[in-house]
C-alpha cells in the first residue's frame, strides 16, 4: 500500500506548547527501533517559551539523498524520504550536514543516519502518524487539504522554501499566517506584553523587584 | 519505631524509584496483542487511549480516535503511561517494616498481612476510641473506589477521620461553586469553548497541566476567540494569547472585583439575566466600588490599561467561557478567588447556552468523581452533608443501618496530621496519597508519620510515604482493575482492566473488603465486582445533587460517556431509566432536585447566588528576611507526587530535576546565571536547585514545581496555611530567600529522581 496522496502532513509551528508529545510518540512506531526521530527545538528559553517541533520536511528532490555517497536514503513512490538504508549506510554524516532543514541526525550507536520516516509503517497502512495523532496542540496535523483549509481559516499552507540560490518543495506543509492578524493594542503604557514569539524585556517592567535588601 | 533513612541505597535499591525504558519489555514476543480501550490514568482531561496488552502485560499504546474528548491526541505521559507495567518497582507483596532488614522491610504473606492491619485497628479504636483511627483517600481512584473508601471509614470504622488529596486540589473550586451555583461541577462541555468570543483563562498553565484542552483554545482562537491569560508566569499558551495580564501571586480576587467594577461602571453588564436568575448584585456593586482601576492595578501588578482592556474584552464579547484552576484555587482565601471569578461569570449572564461557558479545570484523573461519593470529610455519597439529617437519614437508609451509626463530620487532611501531633489520632490508614511529597511543610508530616503507633498504606509502590509505613499492602494499579470515573467536563467514563494483578498485589477494593472481613465488620462491604459498587452508588446517589442513578457502564460505552446529573426518576416521579444526562448545567427551563423548578440554579428559588469576594493578602507576606515570592505547580512531564512519573524513564530523561525559574533581573541581583546552583529557604526548609533565568516570570516571584521528593523537594518550604472554608493549602505563594549555592555534595549513588 501507500500514503495516500490526499492526505498531507501539516506544521504550523505557532501552535507549539513544547510538551515534548511528538517526541515521545516517535519513538513508540514500530519501526522506530524505540528511537525518536523528532527534534523539538526551544527557540530562546531566556526570552519566550515558543517551540517548534521539527520533522522531516519530504522534500521532492531530497538533498540527503542527493549528497549520499552510497545511494543509501530512499524517496517512496508516495513521496516519502526514509531513514538512510543499513547495509548502504557508511555513517559519513553528508546527509546531516546538508540537509537545509536540519532534520537527518546520526545515530552513533547504530552506525546508521535515522530520521523521520513520516511513520510509514502506519501512514502506508491509512493509518496516521503517531506525533500527529498524539500532538495536543495539533501543531502537528495529518489530513485532507480541506479538512486544514475548514479548520485553520486563518492560516495558508507553503510547501516551497528558498534557501539562497536553492529552492526546495516539500511533501510536508507549513502553516503560515493567512495575513497579519487582527491583534488589540495591547501597548499602551506597558510596552509589548509577549505576543508574538519574543517576551520583550519590559513585559514585567511596572513590577516591583523584592527589597534591595536581600 | 526506627526511622527509615531517605536516602538508604538498600530501600532504593529494592523499591526504587527506577526508571523503566520501552526496550525492558519489547523484547518478549507473544502472538495474543490486543488493544484494550480505557482512559490515561493521570489527569483530569482522562483522554482515551487504547493500550496494547501482550501475554497479560501492557506494551504499548495505540491511539483512541473515536473517543470524542481527544480524538487520539495524549500528552508525554500518557503516551509513555504503559512503562509502569511490567515496573521493576512493582509491590508484588506484602512488606512490614523491620529495623534489622537493610532495606528496611520483610516480606510478608497477604493473609498475614491483613490480619495485622485488622488487629492494630481494632487495638487503637478500642484503647482510643474510633476517631483515632483515620483514613486517607485519593481523587485518582475510581469513583467506585472512592465510594467504597467512605463507607468502609463511615460504617465499618465508624470513625468521622477520612478526607482525601483532593483537599489538596479541588476543594476551593468545590466550595466557590457550591456558594454561587449550589452544585460542584464544571458547567459545559469543552465544546463549548469553539464558539466563544472570548476565553479568560486564570491560573492555569494549560499547555502544561491540561495539554489537551490546548487544541480546543486554538481551535477557538481559528474561529476568532480573544485570549486572555491570567498568570504570574508567561505560560506557553500566554505567549500568543491577545492580553496577558501578569499578576501578583495571591491577588486574583482584586483583579476579578476590578473588572466586576469596570463591568458595572460601563454596564457591560447583563442586566436581565441578573434581575430574573441571581441574587445579591447590589451588594455585590457595593462591595466592588472601591476595586477601581488605579486601587486594582496597585494590589493586583497589573498595569491598569491592561485591567481596563480585559475588562472591556470581557464586558462586550457576547459569548465567553472562564476557565480556572490551581492558580487560583491554592491560596489561603482560594475559595473568594473562585467566587471572584463566577462573578465575573454571573455578571455577564453568560452561562447556561452554547459557547457560554465556567469551569474549573480537574487536576487529578477523578478530581470531579472523587469529591462527590462520600470520601471527604463532611460528605456522604451524592454530593451529600454528613451534617444534613435527611442526608444522613437516606444514605444510613440505603446502607441498612441507622442515622446515628453513621459519624459526624472529621477533618481535613492536613488537621488529620495535626491532631497525630495532638495525640488524638494514633492510627492511619492511606491509599493513592503521598503525603510526604505532596503537603505543605513536610518536614512536619515527616515527624507526623514517625509518631504514628501504626501506619498501613495501599499502594502499588513503595512511596515516599509508604517507607514510613508499618504495613504496606501491594494494590492495584489502575489497568488491573475496571470502574468509572468523572472527568473535568463531568462526563462519567469507564475504566477498563486491561491485565490481573500480579503476585500477590490485590485490586484496591477488594484489600479494603478483605481489612472490613477481618475487623468482623463486613457487613455491607462484601461487593462482588466494581459493577456491583456502582450499582449500589447509584442508589446511593439517587435524588442527590450528583445523581448518578441512571447511568449504566452499558449506557456509558455506547454514548462515549455520560454526563451527570442523570435521575432515573423525573420531576413527577416517573421513572426515566433512558435519561441520557446533562451535557450543559444551568441551562434555562432545565429542573433539578433542589429548585424543583424554580430556576436554572441549584437553590431552591433556582437562582445562582453573587458572593462578596473578599480580597485579603496571603498568609506570608514578603519581608526583608525572606523578600521573594514562592509559587509552586506541574511541568509537562511528571504527575502529582512523581510516585508513577519518576519511575518512567522517558519522562525523567525529559525532565530529571526540579530547577528554579528566576527573572533575569532577579538574577543579576542575585550574582546568578542560567545553570549556576541556587538555594531558596523559607521560614520552614530550603532547597538547593539550578537556576532556569527566564523573561518569563515576574521578577518577584519565583518558580519550583514540586514533583520531587526528600531533599528536592519544595513542600519543604511552602507554608501549611490554609483557606478557612475548603481547607486547601497556600501552595501558591508563601515567601522566600534566595542565595547562590555550591553544588550539592555529588551523589553519584543516587538517581536524579530518587
Amino acid at each position: 500500500m501507500a500514503v495516500a496522496s490526499d492526505l498531507h502532513f501539516y506544521v504550523d509551528a505557532a501552535r507549539c506548547i513544547g510538551c515534548n508529545a511528538c517526541v515521545q510518540a516517535c519513538s513508540e512506531c514500530d519501526s522506530h527501533k524505540g528511537q525518536s526521530m523528532i527534534q523539538l527545538d526551544l527557540i530562546d528559553a531566556l526570552r519566550s517559551p515558543q517551540t517548534a517541533p521539527v520533522v522531516c520536511m519530504h522534500c521532492d528532490s531530497p538533498t540527503c539523498a542527493e549528497v549520499c555517497p552510497a545511494d543509501a536514503i530512499k524517496r517512496t513512490e508516495d513521496g516519502v524520504v526514509l531513514s538512510a538504508r543499513k547495509p548502504r549506510c557508511i555513517a559519513c554524516n553528508n546527509c546531516v550536514l546538508a540537509c537545509p532543514f536540519g532534520v537527518p541526525k546520526m545515530n552513533t550507536e547504530m552506525g546508521l543516519m535515522m530520521k523521520c520516516d513520516m511513520c510509514y509503517d502506519r501512514t502506508s497502512v491509512g493509518k496516521k502518524p503517531m506525533c500527529a495523532s498524539v500532538c495536543p496542540s495539533q501543531a502537528l496535523f495529518y489530513g485532507t487539504r480541506e479538512e486544514i483549509e475548514r479548520l485553520r481559516p486563518r492560516s495558508q499552507a507553503i510547501q516551497t522554501f528558498r534557501f539562497g540560490r536553492q529552492t526546495i518543495t516539500t511533501r510536508v506543509r507549513m502553516l503560515v499566517p493567512r495575513e497579519a492578524p487582527a491583534r488589540l493594542s495591547v501597548t499602551d503604557g506597558f510596552g509589548d506584553p509577549g505576543i508574538g514569539h519574543e517576551v520583550d524585556e519590559d513585559v514585567f517592567t511596572n513590577i516591583f523587584v523584592g527589597r534591595e535588601s536581600a | 519505631m526506627p526511622v527509615p533513612d531517605p536516602e538508604n541505597l538498600a530501600l532504593l535499591a529494592r523499591f526504587g524509584p527506577h526508571r523503566a525504558y520501552e526496550r525492558d519489555r519489547r523484547e518478549a514476543p507473544g502472538a495474543d496483542e490486543h488493544l484494550v480501550k480505557t482512559h490515561c490514568c493521570f489527569c483530569g482531561q482522562q483522554c482515551g487511549i487504547q493500550l496494547k496488552v501482550r501475554d497479560d502485560a501492557v506494551v504499548g499504546f495505540e491511539p483512541w480516535y473515536d473517543f470524542p474528548f481527544n480524538k487520539g491526541k495524549l500528552c508525554p505521559k500518557g503516551i509513555k503511561r504503559y512503562l509502569q507495567n511490567q515496573h521493576p518497582d512493582r509491590l508484588v507483596r506484602a512488606y512490614a517494616k523491620d529495623a534489622s532488614a537493610r532495606e528496611g522491610f520483610r516480606a510478608l504473606a497477604y493473609d498475614e498481612a491483613i490480619t495485622r492491619v485488622a488487629a492494630e485497628i481494632t487495638r487503637i479504636q478500642t484503647r482510643f476510641g474510633r476517631d483515632a483511627f483515620a483514613v486517607l483517600s485519593g481523587a485518582s481512584l475510581t469513583t467506585e473506589k472512592t465510594y467504597l473508601m467512605g463507607k468502609f471509614a463511615h460504617m465499618a470504622l465508624r470513625t468521622a477521620n477520612i478526607d482525601y488529596n483532593g483537599r489538596l486540589c479541588m476543594v476551593s473550586a468545590g466550595a466557590g461553586n457550591k456558594k454561587a451555583f449550589g452544585v460542584d461541577r464544571g458547567a459545559n462541555p469543552w465544546d463549548d469553548l469553539l464558539g466563544a468570543e472570548v476565553i479568560f483563562i486564570a491560573g492555569a498553565n494549560i499547555a502544561e497541566c491540561a495539554p489537551i484542552t490546548t487544541d480546543y483554545v486554538w481551535q477557538a482562537r481559528e474561529r476568532g476567540a480573544r485570549i486572555i491569560v491570567v498568570d504570574p508566569r508567561l505560560t506557553p499558551l500566554a505567549r500568543t494569547a491577545d492580553l496577558f495580564l501578569p499578576v501578583k501571586p495571591g491577588r486574583d480576587v482584586a483583579l476579578f472585583n476590578g473588572i466586576v467594577h469596570l463591568m458595572i461602571a460601563n454596564d457591560w453588564v447583563d442586566r436581565a439575566f441578573i434581575e430574573e436568575h441571581t441574587v445579591g448584585f447590589d451588594a455585590l456593586t457595593a462591595h466592588v466600588a472601591e476595586w477601581t482601576p488605579a486601587h486594582t492595578a496597585e494590589v493586583t501588578g497589573i498595569a491598569e490599561p491592561l485591567i481596563r482592556q480585559a475588562a472591556e474584552l470581557w464586558g462586550r464579547a457576547k459569548t465567553s467561557f472562564l476557565m480556572h484552576a490551581r492558580g487560583i484555587e491554592h491560596h489561603s482565601h482560594g475559595v473568594q478567588n473562585v467566587l471572584g471569578a463566577i462573578n465575573m461569570v454571573l455578571a455577564s449572564g453568560r452561562i447556561g447556552r452554547e459557547f457560554c461557558g465556567y469551569a474549573t479545570i480537574t487536576g487529578q484523573a477523578n478530581g470531579q468523581g472523587g469529591r462527590e461519593h462520600g470520601q471527604k470529610c463532611d460528605q456522604l455519597p451524592g454530593g451529600r452533608d454528613l451534617a444534613n439529617p435527611e442526608h444522613r437519614a437516606y444514605i444510613a437508609g440505603v446502607w441498612g443501618i441507622a442515622p446515628e451509626e453513621l459519624p459526624q463530620p472529621g477533618v481535613d487532611a492536613y488537621e488529620i496530621f495535626r491532631k497525630v501531633d495532638q495525640g488524638e489520632i494514633r492510627g492511619l490508614l492511606s491509599i493513592c496519597f503521598n503525603p510526604l511529597v505532596s503537603l505543605p511543610d513536610n518536614n512536619f508530616i515527616r515527624a507526623m508519620l514517625e509518631k504514628l503507633e501504626f501506619y498501613v498504606a495501599i499502594d502499588f509502590f513503595m512511596s515516599e510515604t509508604a517507607r514510613y509505613a508499618d504495613v504496606v499492602l501491594p494494590g492495584s494499579l489502575h489497568e488491573e482493575d475496571e470502574g468509572t470515573v468523572t472527568q473535568v467536563e463531568g462526563r462519567v467514563i469507564k475504566i477498563n482492566k486491561a491485565v490481573p494483578c500480579p503476585g500477590e498485589a490485590r485490586q484496591d477494593w477488594v484489600i479494603i473488603q478483605d481489612i472490613a472481613r477481618a475487623l468482623g465488620r463486613e457487613r455491607g462491604l462484601t461487593f462482588a465486582s466494581p459493577e456491583a459498587i456502582f450499582d449500589e452508588l447509584r442508589v446511593a446517589s439517587r435524588g442527590g445533587v450528583c445523581d448518578y442513578s441512571a447511568i449504566t457502564y452499558a449506557k456509558i460505552e455506547q454514548q462515549y460517556g455520560v454526563f451527570w446529573p442523570c435521575p432515573d426518576t423525573g420531576p413527577d416521579g416517573e421513572p426515566t431509566p433512558g435519561h441520557r444526562g446533562t451535557v450543559r448545567l444551568f441551562e434555562p427551563g432545565s429542573w433539578n432536585p433542589i429548585a424543583r423548578g424554580a430556576g436554572p440554579f441549584y437553590f431552591p428559588d433556582g437562582k445562582a447566588r453573587f458572593n462578596l469576594s473578599q480580597y485579603s493578602p496571603p498568609r506570608e507576606e514578603v519581608d526583608g528576611d525572606y523578600p521573594i515570592i514562592l509559587t509552586t505547580g506541574r511541568v509537562v512531564s511528571h504527575f502529582l507526587s512523581g510516585n508513577q512519573t519518576r519511575r518512567i524513564g522517558p519522562l525523567v530523561d525529559h525532565c530529571p530535576e526540579p530547577r528554579v525559574e528566576v527573572h533575569p533581573r532577579l538574577a543579576e541581583h542575585l550574582g546568578v546565571i542560567d545553570g549556576d546552583w541556587v538555594r531558596v529557604s523559607s521560614r520552614r526548609g530550603e532547597c538547593t536547585v539550578q537556576a532556569s533565568v527566564v523573561r518569563t516570570i515576574r521578577p518577584d516571584t519565583v518558580f519550583i514545581p514540586y514533583h520531587w521528593a526528600g531533599r528536592k523537594s519544595v513542600n519543604q518550604l511552602t507554608i501549611a496555611a490554609q483557606d478557612p472554608i475548603s481547607k486547601i493549602p497556600e501552595y501558591k505563594v508563601c515567601a522566600v530567600k534566595l542565595e547562590k549555592a555550591a553544588a550539592p555534595a555529588d551523589r553519584a549513588d543516587l538517581e536524579p529522581q530518587q
